[in-house]
């Protein structure tokens, strides 16, 4: 392509040819190539400052945004529990509770069931079974969020209210978690269902793949020396799999945090704290999507703004820690391979 | 404590030939044995070997819940949305009175279809640049540092993306479909750039070599060598990350959800309707007639997410196999 072959080419022009054919060839080449190759690098360089500063943005405008909020409300905001805009009432302590109670039910629902289809995925299914029900599963992530929700809405709430609530209040109604439940069938409890089959495939497809990489030696070895097929699982498996895991489980629960549409459809927008589960509630996400549907006044549209900032802080502090877990796991398991 | 007794004395006994009174040490003592029958396990082992079974037994349930509930919610959503569908759905406006009956989602379709073509036409040659700077320009130090930020905008809650576009751009001038475009772009972006990273990664070394070799410059590679081997496997990663995206409605609500019922093909200036923002306020309407669209325009929603990501996966497959032999 771009060879000394110019001498053959009467296209060179004069110029060139006075100065002898391989010079010519080299001297057109060369400009060409120096120039392509500064232009793809910065080209290159440029997209990716300009994900760097999406990012930076991204942190800046939600600040920025949440800083007449918060010289107004000040640092109370965060433990104020009513959220009434027309009366400017403003406080985040609701969601903050209604984020973490959704948050702790879905992971504790969630993550032993996606360690076990993880589980299922990588040691018990065989590779037939493995290859059609690996993708299925990871569809259940495909499926959009308002869709979820909307079917959360007409299908789920409806048979919860008349079914499972009631059994669970019955017998567990002596905690307070388990109170009476709302009409409705929304609420916190259901909020944290659709958050769990969110989750579950994330987390699921996660741990399988990091299950695979446990070398197949140390099975084995274990196998060789009696052990059943759980036991591989218990003693090989999960130790050596276990950091990845809590990673992935971080991942999933910064899925269930971030959260909006699919919450905000069943969780039945409630502005106080309940101490059942079955009652209604928000998240900050929730709340957020709420408020923008409608017309935020200033300090409103701030107040929200200062919301996204707390939401923002705890997606930073799961995925950072969340990264740091995979990246030495990853190191870990290169070595592990060798 | 006291004294350890002298160790030769008790050591000593058990080396010693055992005495003709005392009875010959026997493995099978107090346990019937026939060798001629069969070889289950016994005791302790049956034990263990239940509770595998039972643990077994609860994974392959865990994985059939999951899929129950896949089936559950396409079933409901084919059920209730499939009676909708008809000629007139894909080609009417909604009625005048979002209650009404009757009526289609076509401006909905139009305007996602549109939000979708812009948001990759940004999203896709942006993600493949940050890409190629990755693997082919970029340092280690500075590469790990890229990864990390975009796995951390891969991380950011969609709805937050809207709501600071909402606040740099939408306060004070109004929505367009644009801006909707660009959140989506913003969402796909992390997707694509990973994805096309990886199929980078896969392009065999010894390919750049011969191109070294060759004294071939560094673009001319890309442009020759690198891209057209790796572009197979980018073209899913971003059918994909469309799929992705096509259902995504939390910065929508921000960015384009004050539409009318009129098909729109601008995207600068007005906001444009699109199938996530009618899904959600026909869900908050509560009328027999709106349920009913919403759960048709959820079918074909969902119906295209599906084929987009069963046949991107199988795709993926395919140009990740050509790249790997």
């Amino acid at each position: 392509m771009s060879g000394g072959s110019g001498s053959l080419s009467p296209a060179l022009g004069p110029a060139a040819a006075a100065r002898g054919p391989w010079s010519a060839g080299r001297a057109r080449g060369t400009k060409t190539d120096r120039f392509g190759d500064a232009l793809l690098k910065s080209l290159c360089a440029a997209a990716s400052l300009l994900a760097v500063v999406i990012l930076g943005a991204i942190f800046y405008q939600v600040l920025d945004g949440a800083s007449a909020a918060f010289s107004q409300l000040g640092i109370g905001f965060l433990v104020h529990e009513v959220w009434q805009p027309n009366f400017g009432h403003f406080g985040a302590a609701t969601f903050i509770y209604g984020t973490v109670v959704v948050s702790l039910v879905t992971m504790v629902i969630a993550v032993p069931l996606a360690i076990s289809i993880g589980l299922y995925l990588s040691t018990t299914a065989s590779g037939r079974v493995r290859s059609v029900v690996g993708p299925l599963v990871e569809m259940l992530a495909a499926i959009p969020s308002v869709i979820l929700g909307f079917w959360g809405l007409i299908v789920l709430a409806p048979f919860l209210q008349a079914h499972a609530e009631p059994f669970l209040h019955s017998t567990l109604g002596f905690l307070p978690l388990f109170g009476k439940g709302e009409t409705t069938g929304l609420g916190l409890f259901t909020a944290s269902l659709i958050l769990t089959i969110m989750v579950v495939p994330i987390v699921a497809a996660i741990s399988r793949d990091l299950f695979l990489t446990v070398p197949k030696d140390l099975q084995d070895g274990a196998i060789a020396l009696g052990a059943t097929r759980w036991e591989v699982v218990r003693g090989v498996i999960l130790p050596s799999a276990a950091s990845g895991v809590v990673a992935a489980a971080f991942l999933g629960l910064g899925r269930a945090l971030g959260e909006a549409i699919a919450t905000l459809q069943v969780i039945g927008g409630g502005n106080f704290i309940h101490a059942s589960l079955f009652g209604t509630g928000g998240t900050l996400a929730s709340r957020i999507a709420e408020d923008a549907l409608g017309t935020p006044y200033a300090l409103q549209l701030s107040a929200v703004f200062y919301l996204g900032a707390i939401l923002l802080a705890m997606e930073l502090v799961l995925n950072l820690a969340a990264q740091a877990i995979m990246r030495r796991f990853d190191a870990f398991s290169a070595v592990a391979a060798r | 404590m006291t004294e350890l007794p002298h160790p030769p004395a008790s050591s000593a006994a058990p080396l010693q030939p055992a005495a003709d009174d005392a009875p010959p040490f026997d493995l099978l003592a107090g346990r019937s044995f026939d060798p001629s029958g069969p070889l289950d396990p016994t005791g302790h082992l049956r034990g263990r070997q239940r509770l595998s079974r039972i643990m077994q037994a609860i994974q392959t349930g865990s994985a059939i819940v999951a899929l129950a509930v896949l089936a559950i919610v396409i079933y409901s959503v084919a059920a209730h949305g499939a009676g909708a569908l008809s000629v007139g759905f894909f080609t009417q406006s909604p009625p005048v009175n979002p209650e009404g009956a009757g009526g289609g989602i076509a401006p909905e379709l139009v305007g996602t279809v549109l939000l979708m073509i812009v948001a990759t036409a940004i999203a896709l040659p942006t993600g493949i640049l940050i890409a190629l700077y990755l693997t082919e320009f970029a340092p280690p130090k500075v590469a790990s540092a890229l990864r990390l930020i975009l796995d951390l905008l891969n991380g950011v809650p969609t709805i937050l993306i809207g709501l600071v576009l909402f606040g740099l751009l939408v306060a004070g001038h109004g929505e367009t479909g644009f801006y909707a475009s660009l959140a989506l772009a913003i969402i796909m972006l992390p997707l694509i750039a990973r994805a096309a990273q990886e199929m980078l990664l896969l392009v065999p070394t010894g390919m750049r070599e011969a191109a070294d070799a060759l004294g071939v410059t560094r673009w001319r590679t890309v442009r020759g060598v690198v891209l057209p081997s790796a572009i197979g496997g980018i073209l899913t990663a971003t059918i994909l990350a469309v799929a992705r995206a096509a259902g995504e409605t939390a910065p929508l609500i921000l960015l384009s959800d004050v539409f009318g019922r009129a098909v729109t093909f601008g995207i600068f200036g007005q906001a444009l309707p699109n199938i996530p923002v009618y899904i959600l306020e026909a869900s908050e309407q509560a009328s027999r007639y709106g349920f009913a669209r919403a759960w048709g325009a959820a079918f074909v929603l969902l119906a295209f997410i599906a084929l987009a990501s069963l046949g991107g996966r199988v795709l993926m497959a395919r140009s990740r196999a050509k790249l790997v032999q």
